[in-house]
């Protein structure tokens, strides 16, 4: 086990950068992910710190030790692939031990280690077949317990769910995390699902355009989106953000540019003026008589809850709400928002002012 | 009532075109006339002729095995056999030797990868006829460019006797082969390298292979099915050469470089003797069975292939 540091990591494939200028902390043990939409440079983060891509400027450190110049082998790490990677012409027990054959270790010492590890996973009863005789969740499992066997420093997974149905998804979750509470093995986790990401992290580490938005832990980033990027990716469905100003009378006063009055908590004098985005996640909100008037446009009940999208004045704004509705679309409720939840961004830069 | 004739003829035809084997059987007729015509008609030919003592202007009369008889106590005949043998043997190793490691390079990231991808495919792609007369010229035992170089580098004194002396001209004629067969060889295990996905690689350099041992476990026993069907058909095609020795060495010096396929020629049609150049050819039959053997129990679908949806 070790940590994991990017001291200002920096890739260009040709002229074109892809990875502008990263710094991360990773401690001993952490479950760290890296999220964001494809193209952001989180896999080729990883990639990286696998030794599978240069690094063009900055220092990746494993365990204190600089591995720039290492080759993967020399690096101690293993890595789970989106499709799996198991070499089809071996057996599952062929392809979980394959690091140990290639360092020539005895029968007895593959035995020793590649059992316990399917047995961990439930594969005891696999080690005979072939990967193409698998499930794709078994494949994904066989692939596990390949890096489980290398007892590596650290683990890397790099989209390993995105091959499964959704079902098999949320139980490998489950698993995944249940595997790094046992072994504590630091791992860095890559996927574009900011629900994994908030589900399985120690640590998320939100990406944008080659570039880290924002550090912190699922709830932190959640509660307190440190921009606007964070804070329409983190949260699902995601949140509204309406266009507006601050009343010109009282900072506790938003006005959308479709002249809705909107509740705020509290906003910073020099917010007045400016052009803000008004941020309100789709949960805090209730339907109450005489709140702000919302035509229903679309109405999703799912049972625990109910998804409504409204018209506020002229803005499109998402609800979430426990109680059930029998209103209709082309009706209008009231809403009532919880001003203590809601955000205040700027709109030109996109940080967040409140 | 006029209708009702025209009805009839319907529901016959359609109940032709209802039966699929019917259907089927019609829609493979000109394959079959094509087939029996050129291939079987010619093919049983060959066999029957081996069985006579047609000649040129003559035709045979049935006389049993007596070809092969002669053939078992014909010294040039076994001359040839051994020569097909020892020239399919070596020069499908070193097509096979060559076109892999050439295939291992093109599959690299080279700069004007494309270009050389083309490029190598060359020698395939000249007739065969054009290329064995280049051969000629640079083995010709005055004018040879390879003789020319060596003598101006002073390594040897004379010129290089190529085709005359028989282990050279053996030699010269598989180097011949060797260079026409080796694209067939690169470009074919070049597509099969293609087909094994570049994160079984990084996995396994992950999992601590070496360059070597990477070839070794992976790339060797994924590309073995491909290998067996480019290899099964580069043995046939040496086995059954003819053009570049007969315009080479036309089987000489002292038929030291006749193969069966030239031998069978020779004497079945500047030799006259049809009934005999047919059993040579027929004598070829039990090999590239043997081989065709080889590669249907090569090719059979590995255990690890088996199973699975996709």
């Amino acid at each position: 086990m070790a940590s994991v540091e990017f001291a200002d990591v920096r890739k260009s494939f040709g002229t074109h950068p892809v990875i502008k200028g990263v710094d991360i902390k990773i401690e001993d043990g952490e479950f760290v992910i890296l999220v964001g939409p494809s193209g952001c440079g989180k896999s080729t983060l990883l990639r990286m710190l696998a030794g599978l891509e240069n690094i063009s400027a900055g220092e990746i450190k494993i365990g204190g030790q600089v591995v720039n110049g290492l080759a993967p082998k020399e690096r101690d790490i293993a890595m789970v692939f989106q499709n799996y990677a198991l070499y089809p012409h071996m057996t599952v027990a062929d392809n979980m031990a394959f690091s140990l054959t290639l360092k020539r270790a005895s029968k007895a010492e593959i035995e020793k280690r590649v059992k316990p590890a399917a047995e961990i996973l439930g594969l005891t009863p696999l080690l005979d077949r072939f990967p193409r005789q698998l499930s794709g969740g078994q494949r994904q499992r066989v692939a596990m317990g390949r890096a489980i066997v290398r007892d590596p420093q650290v683990f890397l997974f790099d989209e390993p769910l995105s091959n499964l149905d959704a079902k098999l998804r949320v139980a490998m979750r489950a698993e995944i995390k249940e595997l790094h509470q046992r072994l504590k093995t630091t791992t860095v986790y890559v996927t574009h699902d900011q629900i994994e990401a908030m589900t399985m992290a120690d640590k998320i580490v939100v990406m944008h355009d080659g570039l880290v938005e924002q550090i912190g832990a699922p709830l932190e980033l959640y509660d307190q989106p440190a921009n606007l990027f964070v804070a329409s990716f983190i949260g699902s469905p995601a949140m509204n953000m309406i266009k507006g100003k601050l009343d010109p009378s009282s900072t506790l006063k938003f006005k959308t540019d479709n002249g809705v009055e909107l509740p705020v908590a509290k906003a910073p004098e020099s917010a007045k003026g400016r052009a803000l985005i008004y941020g309100l996640r789709p949960e805090h909100m209730t339907i109450v008589d005489g709140g702000i008037p919302a035509e229903v446009v679309v109405i999703e009940p799912t049972g625990s809850e109910t998804q409504m999208i409204m018209r506020v004045g002229g803005d499109l704004v998402t609800g979430v709400f426990h109680q059930r509705i029998n209103a209709k679309p082309g009706e209008t409720v009231g809403l009532s928002i919880h001003a203590e939840a809601t955000y205040l961004f700027d709109a030109e830069t996109g940080k967040r002012l409140v | 009532m006029t209708m009702t004739p025209t009805a009839k003829r319907n529901s016959a035809f359609g109940t032709m075109a209802r039966s699929n084997t019917a259907v089927g059987l019609f829609f493979m007729l000109p394959a079959a006339v094509f087939l029996i015509c050129f291939l079987t008609y010619p093919l049983g030919l060959g066999v029957w002729l081996g069985f006579t003592d047609a000649k040129i202007g003559r035709d045979g009369v049935f006389i049993g095995i007596e070809n092969y008889q002669a053939l078992a106590n014909d010294s040039v005949f076994w001359m040839a056999v051994y020569n097909t043998v020892l020239y399919t043997f070596i020069a499908s190793i070193l097509k096979f030797g060559f076109g892999l490691w050439l295939a291992m390079i093109l599959n690299e990231h080279l700069p004007f990868k494309s270009f050389f991808r083309a490029i190598i495919l060359l020698p395939w792609v000249v007739p065969t006829v054009l290329s064995a007369l280049a051969f000629w010229w640079i083995y010709d035992a005055q004018f040879s460019i390879i003789s020319w170089s060596l003598m101006q580098l002073g390594w040897i004194d004379g010129p290089i006797n190529f085709l005359g002396d028989p282990n050279n001209a053996r030699a010269s004629v598989i180097a011949a082969n060797v260079w026409r067969g080796i694209p067939f060889v690169a470009i074919s295990l070049l597509a099969g390298l293609q087909t094994i996905p570049q994160s079984l690689h990084e996995a396994a350099s992950l999992d601590g292979a070496t360059g070597w041992q990477r070839f070794r476990f992976i790339t060797l026993p994924m590309l073995t099915p491909i290998i067996a069907v480019v290899m099964t058909f580069s043995v046939l095609f040496t086995f059954t050469d003819f053009q570049l020795i007969y315009v080479l060495t036309k089987g000489g010096p002292v038929n030291a470089t006749h193969l069966m396929a030239t031998l069978s020629f020779q004497r079945g049609i500047p030799g006259g003797q049809l009934g005999e150049g047919a059993a040579i050819a027929v004598a070829m039959i039990p090999f590239l069975l043997a081989s065709i053997l080889f590669s249907f129990f090569g090719l059979q679908r590995r255990k690890w292939q088996q199973g699975g949806q996709d």
